[in-house]
């Protein structure tokens, strides 16, 4: 199948005034699964439709394997986009809505017919051709939406939030498929969400966005693992962070000084630049967050709660000294674990190479 | 099945009764049996069974003739308004907010602006020394006078003003839930603008269009204020020989006759609309959600298909010939050669109401343009006891109206959304019949029936046949308002202890105010306005303000006429704008 680069430059988008998105840059290869995530009202939608021809810029190019596409309208630019509600028109069948795309580029009835029936192969749903959409269920719609999409093999697959209305497991069973599909197709794909959990299993790149600009782009593991900002640690998984101070930098990592701590400490970078004497923050996943009973040195708090959610216990503790925010750990839920005692006093710990510094921004 | 469930469903029965009751008992005494009995007439005279009426119904050509006028006109506007009220309706449902109020504030006034303010106004505008006859003149075009009123002309665009809000609203109702992402879709799938329109937001705009043109039509063939003010003698419709034979010779049978005639055809209307596109298109928003599946047979939907895609692939082809359109607009925004039309289509319906301001203070009568100013037609009208009299009488006649409308309708929306009472579809046309009945068949059939136990001529009898026509309108809007009411506030009331009396005075109520408030305003101006009843119900006696307007207006054109035409005006100005405040306050909550 065929499958596109699409390159953005300074791309930017006001309503009023307000800025919808800030001059942007973004650069997706061939093939790749890209997924733009953030809060509501952080300018992934309003991306996703600048690139669907669905608005239009202020300013800013946007290129299809290097050709300019900025000012081509929607039905020129062979983009296909999967709508949040699927879109689906509810005055045609099933066959109907996904010959559409078909009809509007004048494929032959009997060739629009073949390729119909495949794409309902695809999505697995051969027998519901000639229903209406509002006779299917919402997983059905969904895939029918996914199906007039690929049907007509467009060179880039925008998703704008595609699982959102629907349950937990079928979401789950839907993120499968669509990689699969994925896969077999080997599509350029963006896709929206503002579910990080679904933004980590996806993508082969997350781009997250916050406030109309992009916040960090890179890899799952960059972006969970070298978090570049405090808001990109918070927004991405769990996370504990600790006010602290650099002291020393070296060719390993850094030497620190946690906030009303004396006792210095080591944490890595996250691949920015530090100095010494610098304000940071320092990130502490909960699965990182070792639990001893009170004693074992370093940090000591106070067991605040107990969560068992399924396949991980959650221990809450207010560390013993000022100036900390309340902590989480986390580890698996094993029958018959030691119980903790609520109230009980506890010392925390950590391994020097998962306690990460960030530049203390404020948390934007 | 325990007694206990017995009771209960007992319980229930009786419940059903007391909130729809009063509903069906009006609707049964003042409107299937005046009516009734007006059918009755027709084929009943002294000596029994006759057939007499209608072999001189057909006897001769006359009345068949007015029949096919009367089906020509109503045709003629109804296309005119449906397809000139499309481009209104559809950019008044993609426009943002602000526009909308403003675009839609035109509509409303226009909509409740008297149809006998709006016909005078005509009048005056395309009379010999109207505004239009000198522009002409002005410009050089005609070089004396033309006669611009009094044929089928004048009546298609009086008609077309009176109806085209009708035909926009009823539209728009369907267009704003279309969802908006659909047309963008097809962009995406590959459809240029022309075909996305034809074969995307065209067909699920059809219902609307269908209802708009059912509405239109049925409420044209029932007219008589337009043709009898704005027409020649080649115009008369058939609710002026329902009139004439009343007032003029009071041969209710052969007004019985017409009138089974005149129903008939309505009725046959419906029945082919019914077939074609289903009724239930009509009567909810739900059905506008959910389409029904095309009941067109197989090939019927193939020919319509191609033909919108021919009309698609037309349009675009006519959209690149365009010359250098912005192509770095929004995608969104409407053209503005849309915007263009649907502006001097408002400006048109509402400028002949507009202009009858400054004639109403000028000293040189009706002529344009009008020469100084006076307040003489306004100091004549408030000297006048007969119109400060009818003033009165139609404000108590409505806010009478409006408060047993409200009364009696609001508790049947609620037993039509809320409870499970078998035949609901059945109940729902039997509470809307009074829409589909052409008006005059109420008035003369409420008239034989009031005359004969005493009731023409009071307020009571007015009130009672006003609320039998405006009691729909009521229970549609509330029913609207009930099914967006979100019912798990009640539960919630009630699980924090609310017993059901206090959870209406302090939740249902409460939150159903904005819509109980303009359900009344819409009764009050129904009855404000309504002419056809008041025409006979009053006896002559006791004018109503519309019944006064059209006593005076049908005797001589006078500016006497045109300040009141203003106060009425400037009074719905006002209503539509306090009426509107309160829904958005209501919203905003």
């Amino acid at each position: 199948m065929v499958s596109s680069s699409l390159r953005i430059l300074g791309l930017s988008k006001r309503y009023g005034d307000f800025v919808a998105l800030a001059p942007t840059s973004l650069d997706v290869a061939k093939g790749e699964f890209l997924t733009l995530l953030g809060p509501s009202g952080s300018g992934k939608t309003t991306l996703l439709s600048l690139i669907a021809g669905l608005a239009h810029p202020d300013e800013g190019q946007i290129l299809v394997d290097d050709a300019d596409v900025t000012h081509s309208p929607a039905y020129a630019r062979d983009i296909g986009v999967v709508f949040q509600n699927y879109a689906l028109f509810p005055h045609m069948t099933v066959e109907d809505n996904i010959a559409f795309p078909l009809k509007m580029r004048k494929v032959s009835e009997a060739e629009a017919r073949r390729r119909t029936m495949e794409a309902l192969e695809t999505v697995r749903l051969p027998h519901v051709a000639k229903r209406f959409p509002r006779e299917l269920s919402g997983g059905q719609q969904q895939r029918i939406a996914l199906a007039r999409c690929i049907v007509y093999r467009p060179a880039i697959i925008l998703m704008d939030e595609p699982l959102g209305a629907l349950d937990k497991k079928l979401r789950d069973q839907m993120q499968l498929e669509i990689k699969r599909i994925h896969r077999e197709l080997r599509t350029t794909i963006i896709y929206v969400t503002h579910d990080q959990e679904e933004a980590m299993t996806m993508s082969d790149r997350i781009c997250l966005m916050n406030a109309g600009a992009i916040e960090q782009l890179g890899t799952p593991e960059d972006l969970y693992f070298r978090p570049r900002s405090v808001f990109v640690a918070d927004f991405l998984g769990e996370s504990n962070l600790l006010s602290a101070t650099v002291r020393d930098v070296d060719a390993h990592g850094l030497d620190i000084a946690l906030a009303a701590q004396a006792a210095p400490s080591r944490a890595v970078g996250n691949g920015a630049q530090f100095a010494a004497g610098e304000p940071i923050k320092v990130m502490v996943r909960p699965q990182n967050l070792q639990v001893a009973t009170a004693g074992a040195g370093g940090l000591t708090g106070r067991l605040v709660d107990v969560m068992i959610s399924g396949s991980l216990t959650r221990l809450y503790i207010a560390p013993e000294v000022a100036g900390l925010p309340q902590l989480v750990a986390a580890y698996p839920t094993r029958s018959g674990s030691a119980p903790h005692e609520i109230g009980q006093l506890v010392s925390l710990a950590w391994n020097p190479a998962d306690a990460v510094a960030i530049r203390d921004d404020g948390g934007r | 099945m325990g007694a206990k469930q017995r009771a209960l469903s007992q319980g229930r029965i009786w419940s059903w009764v007391a909130m729809g009751g009063p509903l069906g008992l009006l609707l049964v005494l003042f409107l299937v049996y005046p009516v009734g009995q007006l059918l009755l007439l027709s084929i009943h005279n002294d000596s029994g069974f006759t057939l007499a009426q209608y072999r001189q119904l057909f006897a001769s050509s006359v009345y068949v003739d007015v029949l096919l006028i009367t089906l020509k006109i109503s045709l003629v506007t109804t296309l005119v308004c449906v397809v000139t009220g499309y481009p209104i309706a559809y950019l008044i449902s993609v426009v943002g907010k602000e526009r909308k109020a403003t675009l839609l504030f035109w509509v409303l006034l226009s909509f409740w602006t008297s149809f006998l303010v709006r016909a005078f106004a005509w009048i005056v505008l395309l009379g010999r020394n109207g505004v239009i006859n000198k522009l002409l003149l002005s410009l050089g075009i005609i070089s004396s006078p033309a006669n611009l009123l009094y044929n089928f002309g004048s009546v298609l665009v009086g008609m077309v003003n009176a109806l085209l809000p009708l035909a926009v609203l009823t539209m728009l109702s369907v267009m704003e839930n279309i969802d908006r992402n659909l047309p963008r879709a097809a962009a995406t799938l590959g459809a240029r603008p022309g075909m996305a329109f034809w074969k995307i937001y065209f067909p699920l705009s059809l219902p609307g269009v269908a209802a708009a043109g059912i509405m239109v039509f049925v409420t044209a063939i029932g007219f008589f204020i337009v043709p009898a003010l704005l027409g020649g003698r080649r115009d008369t419709m058939i609710t002026q020989l329902i009139i004439d034979q009343i007032q003029q010779t009071m041969n209710w049978g052969f007004a019985g006759a017409i009138s089974v005639l005149l129903l008939f055809v309505v009725l046959i209307v419906f029945a082919a609309y019914d077939r074609l596109l289903g009724l239930s298109t009509m009567t909810g928003s739900a059905a506008a959600r959910k389409p029904e599946p095309s009941r067109l047979s197989e090939p019927l939907a193939k020919v319509g298909d191609v033909l919108l895609t021919v009309l698609g692939t037309i349009s675009d082809a006519i959209i690149s010939l365009l010359p250098s359109r912005r192509r770095d607009r929004n995608p969104d925004q409407p053209g503005l050669g849309l915007q263009a039309f649907v502006w001097t289509m408002l400006l048109i319906i509402s400028l002949p109401t507009v202009l009858m301001i400054p004639l109403s203070f000028g000293k040189g009568g009706l002529n344009w343009p009008p020469q100084g100013f006076t307040l003489h037609w306004y100091e004549t009208v408030l000297a006048s006891p007969v119109w400060t009299q009818a003033m009165l009488r139609s404000l108590m006649v409505g806010v009478g109206t409006g408060l047993l409308a409200m009364l009696i309708g609001t508790p049947a929306a609620f037993l039509l959304v809320r409870s499970d009472i078998p035949g609901k579809g059945a109940w729902l046309a039997f509470i809307l019949s009074p829409i589909v009945v052409p008006r005059m068949i109420i008035a003369v059939g409420l008239f034989y029936v009031f005359a004969n136990i005493g009731l023409v001529g009071s307020a009571f009898g007015l009130i009672l046949g006003h609320t039998v026509v405006a009691v729909p309108y009521v229970v549609m809007t509330m029913m609207a308002v009930l099914r967006n009411y979100d019912t798990r506030l009640d539960h919630a009331a009630s699980s924090l202890g609310a017993r059901p009396f206090a959870t209406l005075r302090h939740v249902t109520f409460p939150i159903l105010g904005a819509g109980m408030m303009s359900s009344f305003l819409f009764a009050f101006a129904t009855s404000f306005d309504e002419l056809t009843i008041a025409l006979f119900a009053t006896g002559g006696l006791n004018a109503t303000l519309p019944k006064q307007f059209w006593d005076e207006v049908t005797l001589q054109v006078s500016p006497v006429i045109a300040a009141v035409s203003t106060c009425l005006f400037i009074f719905m100005g006002l209503l539509i704008f306090t009426a509107e405040r309160l829904r958005r306050r209501a919203a905003a909550r």
